[in-house]
């Protein structure tokens, strides 16, 4: 039974990583209709944010401290980030401690801005072109995107850390009733999985209790009626194209401090993404966010040993062994609205 | 079997030619002056550009004709180094045995992939492909440790039982007793050619696997596929079972693969699970696309290009930047390397990258339309000539 609960916990954060990414990739193409391989992309600058807004508090100018000295007898020089000598020390520090954090206010305009020139100068282009030109291109620019902050931030992955008040573990078999010590769960995963949930509900409750997300429904649905009501619909899909780069980015700024940001993390996920979307329906909102959960936790049953002696090597191939049952068996996925994209 | 036609003929023996005077057409400048760094004709990098020419060529029967996008070929190339390494271990270093078996198991490879991938179309016969291909990979590196060696690669050691190895026979990869490393260098005046026999192996396969293709191209077979392009629902409509045809085509264009993942082991006897990650699989869909899909050629122009690229222009630093803009003020200078560095030596990816996004954007059918382009501006003889350009696109 803990071990159980202990892999549904493990699950879930990876499971909210995938269900923000596939949520994203869900609006673009139920809206625009484009298919977006450089979604993952956007997933990793999202992360490369929250590295750069770290790399910033860190820089400092070096001080000569007199209350201290070195070995020599000398006044000791110390490095002084600015934040610190800005706001004080306290301050600062706090500032410094909780980046990652923060660097979502840096992520939204960054991402608004990079979502609204790639939809205008580019994806525009492309809503009457075919399925797989949309994918080439957009490919294309996933490798773009890459190289430019490999160029910037060099191949390796690059440690960020979380705020030091969720660095260690929280032992949730204690909270109930189990022995100590077994199912201990690390803070920040348990904050992605909030933020998760929160993000996601933004975005549903958006689209369902806002008039704009109701024409934006309404569009989803029949795009040509909406415009016929004179609404301009584009300009409202280009909005929505940024709310889902935001998405991306921001999960991608939480997830720094669990996978070390790295040039390439995007594409990796971006993989697994599209077969969460395919799992829950192309086009399916809801049919994306179960997927994405439920695969992240599929994914982390099937790496128990219990599991991997009765069918060695489970942990490898399970998310696509699963997409292959679904696709073949639910040619519309698991919640996929019905006459979209079922050939 | 009908003959070629006069076209064809002579596109097969003009294709023929290029292949076989490579050696010498990519060693354009002389040895030890400032441009050498840009001759290709080295045997390691003119293997690859036969090994992926072929890989891309039969990936596009498949894309090209049917439009049917796998993200899943790297499997199949995978599946072949495997075969042809083990042939290594069990036979000897003869790579025929190794290459019959690399057609055949990734053949059967493909059946069974496309059997189940073809019942969808679009993009999620994409993932589905994309799906199978992880699979292997994972696998490869984890469970099938045994029959792949994992993370070191599969290679051939001293203990292996090597049936066939006479006492005289070489002891790298050779084909009936001509070793593949062996190469004739001829100095003349400067220049330098290397006439390797790998390479020549490998072109003359490459030329085989061309002459199929056209015949692929130009058959009803090939008529049919495109056809499926076109409108698959319409085929449907009139009677025509389209599911064998993709069938055969998914299990050609994996031979194709499979040969030419047989061939990168016979250049250099390993097989390691890398070759079977997505991203290979990318990287052949990036040289169909950059060459102009569902052409002849195409293909095997974006795989050079990409390969040359990859090899060359990687190799462009700082220092050699300079050299070149020598010429300029000092500060100019320094701005102009500035600028440019990004773009080359490590970062040729972002080239790439970069000139895939706008040949898609502006350029759909590739190099080869841009080709067909020039030629219309410019070498428009009469309007017989130009009616079939517009017939036979891009050949």
């Amino acid at each position: 039974m803990d071990a159980i609960i202990l892999q549904i916990l493990n699950g879930l954060d990876k499971g909210s990583a995938y269900a923000l990414i596939a949520l994203g990739l869900t609006l673009i193409f139920g809206t625009l209709g484009v298919v977006n391989f450089a979604h993952g992309a956007l997933f990793m600058i999202g992360a490369f944010c929250a590295v750069t807004l770290q790399k910033l508090m860190g820089l400092s100018f070096e001080q000569v401290d007199p209350t201290q000295k070195d070995f020599l007898g000398n006044p000791l020089k110390v490095q002084v980030p600015y934040v610190e000598s800005w706001f004080g020390h306290d301050i600062g520090a706090a500032i410094i401690d909780w980046s990652v954090p923060l660097a979502i206010l840096l992520a939204i305009p960054v991402m608004v801005a990079i979502g609204f020139a790639m939809e205008r100068g580019l994806i525009k282009h492309f809503y009457k072109r075919s399925h797989a030109e949309q994918i080439l291109v957009t490919f294309g620019l996933a490798i773009v995107m890459q190289e430019v902050i490999k160029y910037f931030f060099g191949a390796n992955p690059i440690q960020t850390g979380a705020p030091e008040a969720f660095t260690g573990s929280f032992d949730f078999g204690a909270l109930l009733g189990f022995s100590p010590d077994v199912i201990i769960y690390p803070y920040w995963r348990m904050v992605y999985f909030l933020f998760a949930v929160l993000v996601i509900g933004a975005v549903f409750v958006f689209l369902q209790f806002t008039t704009f997300g109701m024409v934006v429904r309404a569009g989803m649905v029949d795009r040509d009626t909406v415009s016929l009501l004179g609404i301009n619909i584009n300009r409202r899909f280009t909005i929505m194209f940024a709310i889902a780069a935001v998405v991306a980015g921001v999960a991608g700024v939480m997830y720094a401090p669990i996978l070390s940001p790295s040039f390439h993390m995007g594409m990796d996920f971006l993989v697994l993404s599209f077969v969460v979307v395919v799992v829950g329906g192309m086009g399916s909102l809801p049919g994306a966010v179960l997927a994405g959960f439920v695969l992240g936790i599929l994914q982390s049953f099937a790496s128990m040993n219990e599991v991997k002696a009765i069918i060695p090597g489970i942990d490898q191939i399970i998310i696509y062994l699963v997409a292959i049952v679904i696709l073949l068996t639910r040619p519309r996925g698991l919640l996929g609205r019905k006459g979209v994209m079922e050939d | 079997m009908t003959r070629l036609s006069r076209q064809d003929s002579l596109f097969l023996l003009l294709v023929v030619f290029l292949t076989l005077a490579t050696p010498i057409l990519l060693q354009p400048f002389p040895e030890g002056s400032s441009l050498a760094q840009f001759n290709a004709g080295y045997p390691d990098l003119m293997q690859r550009f036969a090994i992926y020419g072929i890989f891309a060529m039969g990936f596009n029967i498949l894309f090209g004709l049917t439009g049917y996008l796998s993200f899943g070929h790297a499997a199949f190339l995978g599946v072949g180094s495997y075969s042809v390494v083990w042939m290594y271990k069990l036979l000897g270093f003869n790579v025929v045995p190794g290459l019959i078996l690399a057609v055949i198991t990734s053949g059967i490879f493909a059946l069974l992939i496309g059997y189940i991938s073809l019942r969808r179309s679009g993009i999620y016969f994409s993932i589905l492909t994309l799906a199978f291909a992880q699979m292997s990979y994972n696998l490869a590196y984890s469970v099938f440790t045994p029959l792949t060696n994992g993370e070191t690669g599969l290679q051939v050691y001293g203990k292996d039982p090597q049936y066939l190895m006479g006492p005289n026979s070489p002891n790298s990869p050779h084909f009936f007793g001509l070793a593949m490393i062996d190469s004739v260098k001829l100095h003349l005046a400067g220049w330098e050619f290397t006439f390797n026999i790998g390479y020549y192996f490998t072109a003359v396969i490459a030329i085989i696997a061309f002459y199929i293709a056209l015949r692929i191209f130009r058959s009803p077979f090939g008529l049919m596929l495109r056809a499926i392009k076109t409108n698959r629902t319409r085929l449907d409509y009139s009677g025509v079972n389209t599911r064998p045809y993709m069938l055969t085509a998914f299990v050609i264009s994996g031979m194709y693969a499979g040969l030419a993942g047989g061939l990168l082991a016979a250049m250099d006897p390993l097989a390691g699970a890398e070759r079977m990650q997505w991203t290979a699989s990318g990287e052949v869909v990036l040289m169909t696309i950059l060459g102009g899909a569902g052409t002849l050629m195409g293909p095997i122009l974006g795989a050079g290009f990409i390969k040359y690229f990859e090899n060359i222009f990687s190799k462009i630093n700082e220092s050699v930047l300079h050299d070149w803009f020598g010429w300029l003020p000092h500060g100019v200078q320094d701005f102009v390397v500035a600028v440019i560095n990004p773009f080359v030596g490590e970062g040729w990816h972002l080239t790439l990258g970069l000139i895939f996004v706008l040949v898609v954007v502006f350029l759909p059918g590739g190099i080869m339309e841009g080709f067909q382009r020039i030629w219309k501006a410019f070498g428009r003889k009469s309007v017989d000539s130009s009616a079939q350009t517009e017939l036979n696109p891009a050949e």
